[in-house]
């Protein structure tokens, strides 16, 4: 009883925190220097024992409700007579975690772990240690849900993986791996999508709770929906580099995973991607998204190549030909014609309009035969070492050209020797592909392909030219990925878990697993947070949307709301009582008929006009989640800072970034990249594979995070009420930059909160 | 001539005529050197004096300082201005085989991390789940060898918590914990030498240790544990020596990177002397291993019945070093006693904060734990305590009260 610092929470009613203070006020004034009753705000939050400043050794902090209190009280500094009296108030209203008493290792027998039905999402990084440690916790009858098959790169972390596995289903080998040392349990593996109709909220509702290692941003508001329907609480993960998060969410009791602001991927304004590029990743979306898409990807698909260059020059015809391979032209011949076409006449005809240049550094146009002698070029490569065609992820342009290390620059001459290789390559060994390709950063010859043209442009507008390996990192939105962090995160996760089953709420605790010492720790545990009371997904929070009812179609609304922000993958639009779109295998032949005529219409002329005031409802029968949309007309959207030409309000607020903020060199091989400002715990997700285009988040990861300091957010006075917390909030979320986007989810309002806990 | 403790190892690449292994051209421009280290290193750093100054190359020659610090960074170029080029580096490049198995980690760390962790040696003793978790997480990140050694037969509790020994008795049988461990590391990664090495560690001769970088010592009591970490102390080489132990819900982990305390010194400091903040586990441990130590028990063995004369010898320690009682709580020792045996998770999170000190230490990225590491499942944190004598007379008092606890325990 002589620790430093007593908790006591037990109900206090008002009349008796009167008494108290009463009381505080009888004291001397030299005692009340050490016996302050701190007045707190009757917020939504709770005491937290890290954060309390050593200065207030009295501290009378409201918890959940009004009336429950805690008294903070540092004893070392009371007067003995008083700290006697707080003893005995001590033994009448002890509250001491269960988990204090009692030694965890024996949990394993314990029938709250042996009896849990428990769902894995994800066996990647996370997901391999997560799986052993359940098993090795006592853990027995453990699900599994994971679509992907392993890969080469997975290997330095995935350690239930050998090299003989690549290419069949992480989840069944992770299976077979575990129970090779814990046989008697029960493992059930699916290799399916967590997205896939038939886990559904049924499925959901078998589990005791829910375990989180996913790479992605749409799969994790998936599952968290689906937790939130069939209220099975959720303990979500993530890790990047040395950092790494794990939090709970149970409905009711903690924040959802939703209710904070995640940042949606970035997307480029495609003028800067077709023609005013400035930075190497816009270099990187053009090779990608645009030359291989045309040359090897779906012909019917619509694609800005040649956009700006047809403003121009309105020859049509003459691009419509240009990518075209001709019957009787030589893979050569090919190549030399694009080349000269996207890296010379391309440049030539954007330099011709004088605007465009007037406060940028003109492009430079490069034509082949500047940079690639036609000796050079017969001589270019040999077939033979470029890898077999019996598989075709193996087939190599660097190989063939005697190219070893990827880390190397390349020179101009040598991206274009690059360039032609694996052009001819790829009619050479892998024709039958053409036409359906699409990037896969797993494919070696896409990625060779891929970085030549996009160093090639780079040195065409003066911008530093990058190895494979760094190019492949931003192409491949790659997450950097350690095996000891996801090992510390698994075992924070099934801790979490312990307490989830053991029903044991008042040590539930969000954890941060930190790259540099804070506050003493490498592992910070936080308090988890109070559900956000405007969180459109648990709270059924209508959402605004400012939209040109009059330009936009239905088709618009559903890809680039519904389905990008609103992670739907069922979707249902609802206007009033009539059902103006609908996605399932039921439908008849007229219905299908009747929706696919609505994604063509404008908002405003649809069967039941959408006009500013009319509410939306949106629903996933799936998901079983329902949104209401309040539509707002608007005239003009900005292209550069609102490229979809519809702003949804109310949802994840993604703050406009600053216009010079990334312009700090990529250290794509440097020291780690995740500089995360040692006060602010970042938030990782991912582990990896990415599936979203997400370029932005590796090239500005080498630069610190500006975060709010500390000294700039004044205490809340005492009359603050939740609403203009949240006020606050928001406000502050707008002033932080999103740096890390899809990588790393930085809990905003966590921060915040947290922010505040600390100064308290 | 700069010290960078274990992490600074000095290495060279030469650009001077004297060269060997020229890593880039001697006609290289400054531009290329600058490309060079930008590449290696990140950003490129010249050392000076005593301070580290970044600086941006141009063909034309260093053309402008971009800021300074007077911290010692790990990677130097080393230039005798204007006139001679030196750079340090070695070793070769990575294979096409690495650089496709450890993508992910790589851009974490960086190459050069990862060829120096490709050339380490490591020396573990101890066998038990934590040291399995930290043995798994170094076998990946790709270091050159791990020798094992704990030649006990195989028990219920290594079956529970350490998930390298299969279950099957006629696998096991007739096999110690490090062959067993040996051949399921074998598999997680071709590219990493694991062997047993079979000795008595009390035995083993000073030069035994010069072979490898790192040395990791569990579950063995704490004057075998000092008298290893003083036969590495007297190496004229580095060795990084740990220690690392978990009871029930608790881990602890002792780092020397050999520019700070010896661990009899880090053990012994004066209770009294420290912050009163300092992690309670710091004390627990202490008045656990001191009864080990007192009743000739194997570490770890321990049951229910142990607790009360645990109780009493803390209070005995508390009064010997003149703290109140309450100083080491009593729940926690409570805790400690009766689940002697490994908690799975908590082996995971020991042993990956153990794996990532050891590639900080062996790389040279980040900055290492000075000197304890704690974790507790009650309260969730990760705490790295700095355990030193701070006052002048701290030899004579840290000596004083190594006596202090010996005369207790002999009581």
């Amino acid at each position: 009883f002589h620790s430093c610092l007593l908790f006591l929470s037990f109900p206090f009613s008002l009349p008796r925190i009167r008494k108290l203070v009463l009381v505080h006020q009888r004291f001397s004034l030299e005692d009340r220097l050490f016996i302050s009753l701190v007045p707190c705000s009757i917020l939504q939050y709770h005491s937290h024992s890290f954060t309390f400043p050593l200065f207030a050794p009295f501290l009378l902090l409201p918890t959940t409700t009004i009336f429950h209190w805690q008294i903070v009280i540092d004893l070392q500094l009371l007067p003995r007579s008083f700290r006697l009296a707080l003893y005995f108030a001590y033994f009448i209203c002890r509250s001491i975690p269960v988990s204090a008493l009692f030694p965890m290792a024996s949990l394993q027998q314990s029938p709250a772990i042996k009896g849990a039905k428990v769902l894995m999402v994800g066996a990647g990084g996370i997901g391999c240690e997560l799986l052993k440690t359940l098993a090795l916790s006592g853990f027995e009858d453990i699900h599994i849900i994971d679509m992907d098959t392993i890969e080469v790169s997975n290997l330095n972390r995935q350690f239930l993986f050998r090299q003989k596995h690549v290419g069949q289903s992480k989840a069944k080998v992770a299976r077979d791996a575990v129970l090779r040392f814990r046989p008697h349990i029960s493992i059930t593996s699916h290799h399916a999508n967590v997205k896939d109709s038939s886990f559904n909220v049924d499925f959901f509702k078998q589990f005791n709770v829910v375990l989180n290692g996913l790479d992605n941003l749409d799969a994790r508001r998936h599952v968290n929906r689906l937790c939130l329907a069939a209220e099975v609480p959720l303990v979500e993960s993530g890790t990047t580099g040395f950092l790494g998060q794990v939090s709970v969410h149970v409905k009711g009791r903690t924040d959802c995973y939703e209710c904070n602001p995640k940042p949606s991927p970035k997307t480029y304004p495609v003028c800067t991607i077709t023609s005013t590029p400035s930075k190497f990743v816009h270099c990187i979306v053009w090779a990608k998204e645009l030359l291989f898409a045309k040359l090897f990807g779906d012909k019917n698909q619509d694609n800005d190549l040649n956009v700006r260059s047809n403003d121009s020059t309105g020859s049509s015809e003459q691009t419509e030909d240009v990518f075209e391979r001709k019957a009787d032209e030589s893979v050569e011949h090919y190549g030399r014609r694009i080349y000269d076409h996207v890296f010379g006449y391309n440049i030539e005809q954007a330099l011709s309009n004088e605007e465009t240049w007037k406060n940028r550094n003109k492009p430079r146009p490069i034509y082949s035969s500047d940079v690639i002698s036609a000796e050079l070029m017969q001589q270019n490569g040999s077939s033979n070492k470029a890898g077999s065609a019996d598989d075709p992820l193996s087939v190599s342009a660097m190989a063939s050209l005697g190219l070893k290390n990827p880390q190397d620059l390349w020179s101009l001459t040598d991206n274009s020797r690059v360039f032609f290789e694996a052009l001819k390559l790829f009619f050479g060994k892998r024709e039958k592909e053409i036409g359906s390709l699409g990037f896969d950063k797993d494919d070696q010859l896409a990625v060779e392909f891929v970085t030549a043209a996009a160093n090639i442009r780079a040195a065409s507008f003066g911008i530093p030219l990058h190895s494979l390996f760094e190019a492949k990192g931003i192409a491949g939105n790659i997450v950097h990925a350690v095996a000891t962090t996801n090992a510390i995160v698994a075992g924070l996760i099934v801790i979490e878990a312990i307490k989830v089953l053991q029903k044991d709420f008042d040590s539930y605790r969000m954890s941060y697993c930190l790259e540099h010492v804070t506050q003493k720790m490498l592992i910070m545990p936080v308090q988890p947070f109070e559900p956000n009371k405007s969180c459109c997904v648990c709270s059924e929070t209508p959402l605004t949307l400012e939209i040109n009812t009059n330009h936009s179609k239905l088709r618009d609304f559903v890809e680039k709301i519904v389905k990008a922000k609103l992670s739907m993958t069922s979707p249902l639009i609802m206007h009033g009582s009539s059902l103006l779109y609908e996605v399932g295998d039921d439908l008849d032949e007229a219905m299908i008929a009747n929706y696919s005529a609505n994604l063509e219409k404008v908002l405003s002329s649809l069967p039941s006009p959408v006009t500013s005031g009319t509410m939306l409802t949106v629903e996933d029968l799936l998901q079983e989640f329902t949104c209401n949309i309040n539509i707002k007309h608007r005239e003009e959207f900005d292209e550069e800072n609102e490229p979809d030409g519809m702003v949804l309000l109310g949802w994840t607020q993604v703050p406009t970034k600053p216009k010079d903020d990334d312009d700090k060199p990529h250290t794509g091989n440097g020291v780690s990249t995740s500089k995360t400002s040692e006060t602010e715990p970042a938030v990782a997700q991912a582990d990896a594979g990415v599936v979203k285009i997400n370029v932005e988040a590796i090239d500005a990861s080498g630069k610190k995070r500006k975060g709010p300091d500390s000294k700039d957010i004044s205490l809340d006075p005492p009359s603050n009420v939740a609403d203009e917390a949240t006020a606050a909030n928001h406000k502050k979320v707008q002033q932080i930059d999103e740096d890390e986007e899809d990588l790393v989810v930085l809990d905003q309002w966590d921060i915040d909160t947290n922010k505040k806990q600390k100064l308290r | 001539k700069p010290s960078f403790g274990l992490y600074g190892t000095r290495k060279t690449f030469l650009f001077s005529s004297d060269s060997s292994k020229p890593i880039l051209p001697c006609s290289s421009t400054l531009s290329e050197v600058g490309a060079g280290l930008q590449r290696e290193f990140g950003f490129p750093v010249v050392w000076f004096g005593r301070c580290v100054i970044q600086v941006q190359f141009t063909d034309s020659g260093i053309s402008r300082v971009l800021g300074f610090s007077s911290l010692l960074l790990n990677c130097l170029l080393i230039v005798n201005l204007v006139t001679r080029v030196r750079l340090e580096m070695e070793g070769e490049q990575l294979t096409e085989q690495e650089t496709a198995l450890y993508d992910r980690q790589i851009r974490v760390w960086g190459a050069d991390a990862q060829r120096r962790l490709s050339k380490s040696h490591i020396f573990v003793y101890g066998m038990k789940g934590t040291v399995a978790e930290f043995c798994k997480n170094i076998v990946l990140a790709g270091v050159g060898s791990v020798t094992l050694m704990d030649d006990r037969a195989v028990t219920n509790e290594a079956l529970a918590s350490n998930f390298l020994i299969p279950p099957e008795e006629k696998v096991y049988s007739g096999k110690t914990l490090a062959e067993l461990c040996c051949d399921s590391l074998k598999e997680f990664n071709p590219m990493v030498h694991v062997s047993v090495e079979k000795a008595e560690l009390v035995t083993l001769g000073q030069q035994f240790f010069e072979k490898f970088d790192v040395v990791v010592i569990s579950s063995c009591p704490p004057a075998t544990k000092i008298l290893i970490n003083e036969k590495c102390r007297k190496l004229s080489k580095r060795v990084a020596f740990y220690t690392v132990e978990c009871r029930d819900s608790c881990g602890e982990i002792f780092v020397d990177l050999q520019n700070y305390k010896y661990m009899k010194e880090a053990t012994s400091a004066p209770w009294g002397r420290l912050q009163r903040r300092t992690s309670k586990l710091y004390f627990a441990m202490r008045v656990i291993e001191s009864f080990e130590e007192a009743n000739g028990r194997n570490p770890g063995v321990f049951s229910v019945e142990d607790v009360p004369a645990v109780l009493q010898l803390k209070r005995k320690l508390c009064e010997a070093q003149s703290v109140s009682e309450s100083f080491v709580p009593d729940t926690l020792l409570e805790r400690l006693v009766i689940g002697s045996i490994e908690f799975p998770p908590v082996c995971a999170i020991i042993g990956g904060i153990l794996g990532q000190e050891v590639i900080k230490a062996i790389s040279g990225k980040g900055d290492p734990v000075k000197n304890f590491f704690y974790f507790d499942v009650v309260d969730g944190k990760g705490v790295i305590e700095d355990i030193s004598s701070r006052a002048p007379e701290a030899d004579s008092a840290s000596s004083k009260s190594a006596n202090i606890i010996t005369q207790v325990v002999l009581e």
